[in-house]
């Protein structure tokens, strides 16, 4: 005799008296943008709360930099917000810079924010054409597309790469611009200003996007605080903190520009302030640009500090120069040793203030570095930001905090 | 009055008493040490203390010295007075076995993941936090990978002579 088998799934204890739905989000769900879950309670449409996990892509950058000599360290930051890996390079160059006391000459410093603005648009392009594709209009996406594809093509011609692009060198550039590189910068600057027109024409005053935006994911700026925002979802809430003034780096002081502020915190401000920090970066550059080109003489040629103990030298002194090539051993050999000391430097990133805290014992790699990763910090607000609110503005929510799972997780 | 690192040097020795702190100042930014039993009062001053004024927590990470017996780990605070533009680092130190130090997270909501990561990597005990548990590694890890005691390479391989490479 046979009996009868009967295979059941096996629920949770509770599971069928249970009112609510759980719902998981991601880690690899379309509309998340990055590797990221969140395990939803819902009622309907509603969010009772969510739990946000993290880490799928951790890379132990940390653990790695104990190990590697400072030059070798740059293509890590790279891989933190990849939206606008400049900014993390010249962050990592400036910290080693101050633990080092190195000078960098005034063409260096507006070399340096002409591509760190230009990064700084393509980051605040990508998150807001992103907002625009999740309130379900891919337009805008598209059009600023080729824009992105031109910033690309400028850092491609200063350092070779462009999305991860390891660009600068302690003290400086690894190679002076091209005239290839002024004429793609020239030809943004005259031309990028109408399609951000355009593309703020497609958002500002649309009727479904202010329905979708105005109201939800808000913050007030004391929360915000307390949760430690910064960038323009701070800047967002009406709180005008801007590393870039309040610290200034790399020559920022000489520059004329505003921090717009929102007041609401909520994803319709953060919209806007990103796009009004594209025509305060336009401005930035424009005027860094005109500064580099009132250099004359040998100054105009001057793309690094005179620093040669970590500062490699030109392949053909390498090849022909004693002294050349005992710099370049040493420093590709990790012989140069920094000094002792702890610091910590921040820079404006494209999603709020990016730290490195270096601690150097006196030897070849950092005895300690910790990367002050701000969406990271702010993720985690994430939950008060949508309980209450209904899932498809969670997804909105998400895009407009400008999370990049390569930063939260380093 | 401007706040300097003077003035803090004295509202918090004067709060706390002479001896109690160890002051140190590192390329500007002065660091201040104090036992770790009192961590949450004096970051609870830091904030309140009307001038000094120290509410953004703007960075939390431990710090792994291996050498230093019954003081093997520090847990370091950036802290910055967004008002008067002035940052300043606190640290306290813990010894390894009984790592335990009071969770900021009460005064900081952006504490949390910050202590959660310190916990992941560190295996610093923050006592009072609402949630320790890993954030970045899996579950199932059961050491801390960033203590010093884990070298980042295979230390059995005797393929690489690390002398060679500056790495003795």
């Amino acid at each position: 005799m046979t009996e009868n088998h009967h295979h059941h799934v096996k629920l949770p204890e509770g599971s069928i008296e249970k009112q609510t739905t759980t719902l998981n989000v991601g880690p690899t769900h379309p509309a998340t943008h990055g590797v990221f879950q969140n395990i939803m309670e819902l009622d309907g449409e509603r969010i009772v709360s969510t739990e946000s996990t993290v880490g799928y892509i951790h890379r132990a950058f940390e653990k790695i930099a104990e190990r590697r000599p400072l030059y070798q360290i740059t293509p890590l930051t790279d891989r933190l917000n990849y939206c606008s890996s400049p900014i993390n390079n010249m962050g990592w160059h400036l910290t080693c810079e101050k633990l080092l006391g190195v000078e960098t000459p005034k063409r260096v410093d507006y070399l340096r924010i002409i591509i760190m603005e230009l990064a700084r648009i393509s980051d605040h392009l990508i998150c807001n054409s992103i907002v625009g594709v999740d309130t379900g209009a891919y337009t805008g996406f598209l059009y600023v597309m080729q824009y992105r594809e031109l910033i690309y093509e400028i850092y491609e011609e200063v350092c070779g790469s462009r999305l991860t692009t390891n660009i600068g060198r302690i003290g400086g550039f690894e190679r002076n611009f091209s005239n290839t590189a002024f004429t793609k910068l020239e030809k943004f600057l005259k031309e990028y200003p109408s399609v951000l027109k355009e593309f703020e024409n497609l958002f500002t005053r649309n009727r479904i996007f202010m329905e979708r935006t105005i109201g939800t994911g808000a913050i007030s700026a004391e929360r915000a605080l307390n949760y430690g925002f910064t960038g323009p979802n701070l800047r967002a809430t009406g709180v005008d903190y801007d590393v870039r003034v309040h610290s200034p780096y790399s020559s920022y002081e000489d520059f004329d520009f505003t921090i717009p502020v929102g007041s609401t915190g909520d994803n319709y401000d953060r919209f806007l302030v990103r796009n009004e920090e594209m025509w305060q970066s336009l401005g930035i550059i424009q005027q860094a640009y005109r500064k580099i080109q009132e250099f004359k003489g040998e100054e105009a040629e001057v793309f690094h500090a005179n620093v040669p103990e970590y500062y490699l030298p030109e392949k053909k002194d390498v090849y022909t120069k004693m002294e050349a090539l005992i710099w370049h051993f040493k420093i590709i050999m990790g012989e140069v040793d920094m000094p002792k000391g702890e610091v910590y430097k921040s820079v404006e990133g494209g999603n709020g203030e990016l730290g490195f805290y270096l601690i150097s014992d006196g030897g070849r790699a950092p005895f300690r570095l910790h990367f002050r990763r701000p969406c990271f910090i702010y993720y985690q607000a994430y939950p008060e930001l949508v309980t209450g609110g209904m899932l498809s503005d969670a997804i909105v929510t998400m895009s407009s905090l400008n999370l990049i799972a390569g930063e939260m997780d380093a | 009055m401007a706040v300097t690192n003077d003035l803090i040097q004295q509202k918090l020795t004067a709060k706390f008493g002479e001896g109690f702190f160890h002051f140190e100042e590192s390329y500007g930014m002065l660091t201040i040490e104090a036992p770790k039993e009192q961590n949450l009062k004096v970051l609870q001053f830091l904030y309140e203390e009307e001038e000094l004024a120290f509410r953004f927590l703007t960075d939390l990470c431990a710090v792994n010295y291996p050498d230093l017996p019954g003081r093997e780990l520090a847990v370091v605070y950036h802290l910055h007075n967004l008002a008067n533009n002035l940052r300043i680092r606190f640290k306290v130190f813990t010894g390894i076995e009984n790592p335990d130090i009071f969770t900021a997270s009460k005064l900081f909501s952006s504490a949390n993941w910050m202590e959660r990561e310190t916990y992941d990597f560190f295996g610093v005990n923050f006592v009072g936090h609402p949630n320790l548990k890993r954030i970045l590694n899996v579950d199932e890890m059961d050491y801390f990978p960033m203590r010093k005691e884990f070298p980042l390479e295979d230390q059995t391989r005797r393929d690489k002579d690390d002398e060679m490479f500056g790495r003795g």
